[in-house]
């Protein structure tokens, strides 16, 4: 298992906690679910709320906010507070949520098409600021509300509706991106793997700032199947890589394989499982290099030699915070606002 | 010693003009600080290119900054200059045109060289041929006297030429007869770690006081006396400062934190820095990414009990207007500021236009009803910011506030209010259960109250009040998603009779001493100034004139349709091709006339004046 590294709950530091112990039927809403029979998605669903419990926090300081899509209706189904927005635009508005109530815990809901698409710019400034936002990035590869457009994880040369001879476009990995974008915590893990999909989320809960987790999750209408080869049992233990904090990264079903530095490139490759160079995972390391090179493991097409687990977990002040101090400072050095001193200003003169 | 002439004036309009460099907007700005200290009206347009630094010397490149003061209370910053200050060739020729026969022109020589000259399209210069010949003109070496001054100062040929500006700022003050004390207070400050500047501005400053007082070059100095004006205490202001002081002042008025998200963007960025200054009050600023960003995170900020505000200009509105509609089906108060300025596209960036009105109106997909209120003068930004916010919060909903390039940057005196004076606004948020389902108490976020027809205001935070809202339509009262046809129908009427209803919202007044008025001339915005002077003109040239000024355009006042009928002939002058006109003419079947000129300046008293009085000899 994913071993997420101990800091505490600091991304939930302010929020009111209950001692009313709850259950998941207290984060069920009233609302018939609608997604298609046999989503991914009522398995995150199915996950947010059975862990939401184990916070202990008072129900009425959590929101969840989504855009446009198919997994961007899971506000709805939270009984929580929560917004179902417009497409692309949930990290700006979980944004100035979360930047003016320190006392929330702000969850964003979001999906390939929505993030990384229409909604990419605000994504990847959420993460460079370090908002206090936890996003989960459901990935399925496919514009499923639209009923099955390639979308920008989709591989090259899928075949859609709107690209009856093959997509033209290389695929974001939104891993590698993530960490491009100056991100504090990225995170991969799969809808059906439950445990795993529970111990990410924890540990993205926990973190303080903006925390992104990408979860593979399958559109069993428009792209069935497309994570097939991490999933099922005789294929998975060859093409996933588990990442573990303070672990070397081995995989294989007796850990045959690992991965080492190519001492001439400097990228990753994969090695025998006993090979002496095998690196060790870590996620806390400031510098983000290794794992982006994890990031980058992946076949774009195939996703063999897919990693899952925390990537990146390092702290940086987050952005409320840092405004926060900044209103506190003015007010200690400043004093209190005097609304009536403001309106005069410097030069006046009177008239009578 | 010459012995100097005072002479008196009623009003004068001083033209400042120079290369975008030359701290044309900082010497007028102090001149205007000092006028307005002395107790004259005034009222101020700055004018300069979009470029920040265009090529020196060049037509593009000119900055001016206009000033029109006055011993009674004036409306405009006038139509031509009395006096024109012309650092360079490139600012005598740009403004040559506007100034009319008789005024008196001010030129630094210092830069007339015949390749200055050249670089403007003269082939000969305008000070030794005639081209000059009708006006009274000071041809000084400017440039060249300030920096003898400056001798003694350990500068550079480039940086002692840099204070001419401010040997202008002391020659002009010493004609009007305005003190630089608060200038020499003002460069103390302001270069208060840099010595030999701060000490040679100063000094170039006193030495254009002194050449006028000694120099036989000027004759005659001029006193224009302060205006009477109701008594209290006074401090000169622009529109973009007054509309910042609005929100925050509204915002301690509703007790709500104020949250700003912002895109930088001409004319409107002065209030996001302005705004910026004052975390003590609690005011949170976010510079976001983009324009769809700024608006997102203020509506988000409300969500969660702030006074979300976003400001920007016409091509911000046209990137924010998918979540203004977001905002009128989430129904959460919003405040989008539109400094208006020149279009379609980039425009004219730092120029004045009033051409957004319909877009804020209309432009967004589906029934989107959103109330508008628009400001009509400088220190005006302050009370309909308080009033965008009231409507706002009292109705749950987004709220356009209009203002322009013209009032954003243009000044006049304003009469401090009391802030024990301001209104109170009462956000009222929802506290508990509103409905109850067999007897289980429920919260229904759309649940309205019978008089406004908002609903509910519940912030994350409230225990029992979970609830989730969006864009997908909602059931009117319980709020879940319908998809009924007939609960659309109705959820679309109540978004418009809310905002129709809005109460509060003053009858449209109607000024017309003379009671017997046939012609009413109607506009909007920062037109208020220009069609109050020109009324007042045709009315000195014995006609009878009504004249009445719309503050909310969304909704309009109840009785305008009344006001409208009430006249043979209606006039709307506008800065676009007759948008309030279309909207006057659609809503009330009055056939108005419209008078539209679209040059990124402000109408001019005397162009208006002729055509009202076109217009009252034709009925």
């Amino acid at each position: 298992m994913t071993a997420p590294v101990e800091l505490g709950l600091p991304g939930l530091a302010g929020v009111p906690t209950t001692d009313v112990k709850q259950t998941k039927k207290d984060f069920t809403s009233d609302q018939e679910v609608r997604w298609c029979p046999g989503c991914g998605d009522y398995a995150v669903l199915a996950a947010v709320q059975g862990f939401l419990p184990d916070l202990g926090l008072a129900r009425e300081n959590i929101v969840f906010v989504s855009g446009i899509g198919c997994s961007s209706r899971f506000p709805y189904y939270m009984n929580t507070y929560g917004m179902h927005s417009i497409h692309g635009r949930a990290p700006a508005i979980a944004t100035g949520l979360a930047a003016s109530r320190p006392d929330l815990s702000v969850w964003v809901i979001t999906g390939d098409g929505d993030a990384l698409s229409i909604g990419g710019n605000h994504l990847i400034h959420a993460l460079r600021r370090n908002v206090n936002l936890t996003i989960l990035l459901f990935n399925n590869r496919i514009y499923g509300l639209t009923k099955g457009q390639y979308s920008p994880t989709s591989e090259q040369g899928k075949i859609t509706k709107s690209t009856p001879m093959g997509s033209l476009e290389s695929p974001f990995n939104p891993v590698s991106l993530a960490l491009g974008a100056e991100a504090t915590f990225v995170a991969r893990t799969i809808d059906s793997d439950r445990q795993h999909l529970t111990s990410v989320l924890s540990a993205a809960a926990a973190h303080r700032g903006t925390s992104l987790v990408e979860i593979y999750q399958n559109c069993n209408i428009f792209n069935d199947g497309a994570f097939e080869i991490l999933k099922n049992r005789d294929s998975r233990d060859e093409v996933l890589i588990r990442l573990q904090h303070g672990e070397p990264v081995r995989f294989g079903a007796d850990g045959q394989h690992g991965v080492r530095r190519n001492p001439s490139t400097g990228a990753l490759e994969v090695c025998a499982g006993d090979d002496p160079g095998v690196i060790v995972h870590d996620a806390t390391a400031d510098d983000p290099t290794q794992a982006f090179a994890l990031s980058r493991l992946a076949d774009p097409g195939t996703l063999a030699r897919s990693p899952i687990g925390i990537f990146r977990q390092v702290e940086r002040p987050a952005y409320g915070d840092l405004m926060a101090a900044q209103l506190d400072q003015a007010a200690a050095t400043q004093g209190e606002g005097d609304l009536q001193a403001l309106l005069r200003g410097k030069d006046t003169w009177t008239v009578g | 010693m010459t012995v100097k002439h005072v002479r008196e004036l009623d009003r004068v309009v001083i033209r400042f003009a120079g290369d975008s460099g030359d701290g044309m907007q900082l010497t007028g700005d102090r001149f205007t600080a000092e006028t307005a200290s002395f107790g004259n009206d005034l009222s101020t347009l700055p004018n300069f290119p979009a470029e920040i630094r265009a090529p020196a010397g060049t037509l593009p490149g000119v900055s001016s900054f206009q000033l029109h003061f006055a011993n009674y209370d004036i409306l405009t910053p006038g139509d031509a200059p009395d006096v024109l200050v012309a650092m360079n060739p490139a600012a005598l020729k740009a403004n040559l045109p506007d100034v009319p026969k008789g005024a008196t022109i001010i030129v630094d020589t210092g830069d007339f060289t015949p390749r200055a000259l050249k670089k403007v399209g003269w082939d000969t210069n305008p000070l030794e041929d005639n081209t000059l010949s009708a006006y009274k003109v000071h041809a000084l070496d400017l440039s060249g006297i300030t920096m003898e001054a400056l001798a003694p100062f350990d500068l550079s040929r480039k940086d002692a030429s840099r204070s001419k500006n401010m040997f202008a700022l002391g020659l002009l003050s010493w004609m009007y007869g305005r003190s630089i004390e608060g200038t020499v207070a003002f460069l103390r400050e302001k270069f208060a770690t840099r010595e030999t500047i701060r000490d040679a501005n100063i000094a170039a400053l006193k030495a254009g006081w002194n050449y006028g007082e000694t120099t036989e070059e000027f004759a005659v100095s001029y006193q224009v006396k302060p205006a009477a004006m109701p008594a209290g205490t006074y401090r000169n202001i622009t529109g973009n400062l007054a509309l910042s002081y609005g929100l925050v002042a509204a915002a301690r008025q509703s007790g709500l934190p104020l949250f700003l998200g912002s895109y930088p963007i001409t004319p409107a960025s002065d209030i996001l820095h302005e705004l910026s200054k004052h975390k003590r009050f609690g005011v949170r600023t976010f510079q976001a990414e983009d324009e769809i960003a700024a608006i997102g995170a203020a509506l988000g900020a409300s969500f969660g009990g702030a006074l979300g505000v976003t400001t920007t200009s016409g091509p911000g509105v046209a990137l924010k207007g998918e979540t203004v509609g977001l905002a009128v089906s989430l129904e959460l108060p919003l405040v989008i500021v539109d400094v208006q300025r020149g279009g379609p596209s980039t425009g004219l960036p730092t120029k004045t236009e009033q051409a957004d009105l319909l877009q804020v109106i209309y432009g967004r997909n589906g029934e989107s009803p959103v109330p508008v209120v628009a400001a009509s003068s400088p220190s005006d930004c302050f009370h309909a910011a308080i009033e965008a916010v009231r409507i706002a919060v009292t109705y749950r909903t987004p709220v356009f506030l209009l203002s322009d390039g013209y009032l954003a940057n243009g000044s006049e005196p304003w009469r401090v209010p009391d802030v024990d004076s301001l209104p109170t606004i009462e956000p009222g948020f929802a506290t508990e259960p509103n409905h109850a389902t067999d007897g289980e108490a429920e919260f229904w976020p759309y649940l309205r109250d019978d008089e406004t027809l908002a609903r509910p205001w519940a912030v994350p935070g409230t225990p029992g009040l979970e609830h989730r809202i969006g864009g997908i339509e909602k059931l009117d009262g319980a709020g879940t998603i319908s998809y009924d046809p007939n609960n659309h129908d109705r959820m679309v009427r109540v978004r418009q009779a809310k905002v129709d209803g809005i109460a509060g919202i003053p009858d449209l007044e109607v000024e017309d001493p003379s009671g017997e008025a046939r012609l009413l001339v109607v506009g909007w915005g920062s037109t208020y100034g220009p069609i109050g002077a020109a009324v007042r003109r045709a009315r000195k040239a014995g006609h009878n004139v009504a004249q009445a000024h719309l503050r909310h355009l969304n909704p309009m006042p109840a009785n305008t349709g009344d006001v409208l009928r009430s006249y043979d002939r209606v006039l709307v002058p506008e800065m676009n091709l007759g948008q309030l006109a279309l909207l006057l003419r659609g809503k009330y079947l009055v056939d108005v006339v419209g008078y539209n000129r679209v040059r990124g300046l402000p109408f001019k008293a005397e162009e208006l004046a002729d055509v009202i009085m076109e217009e009252v000899g034709a009925l």
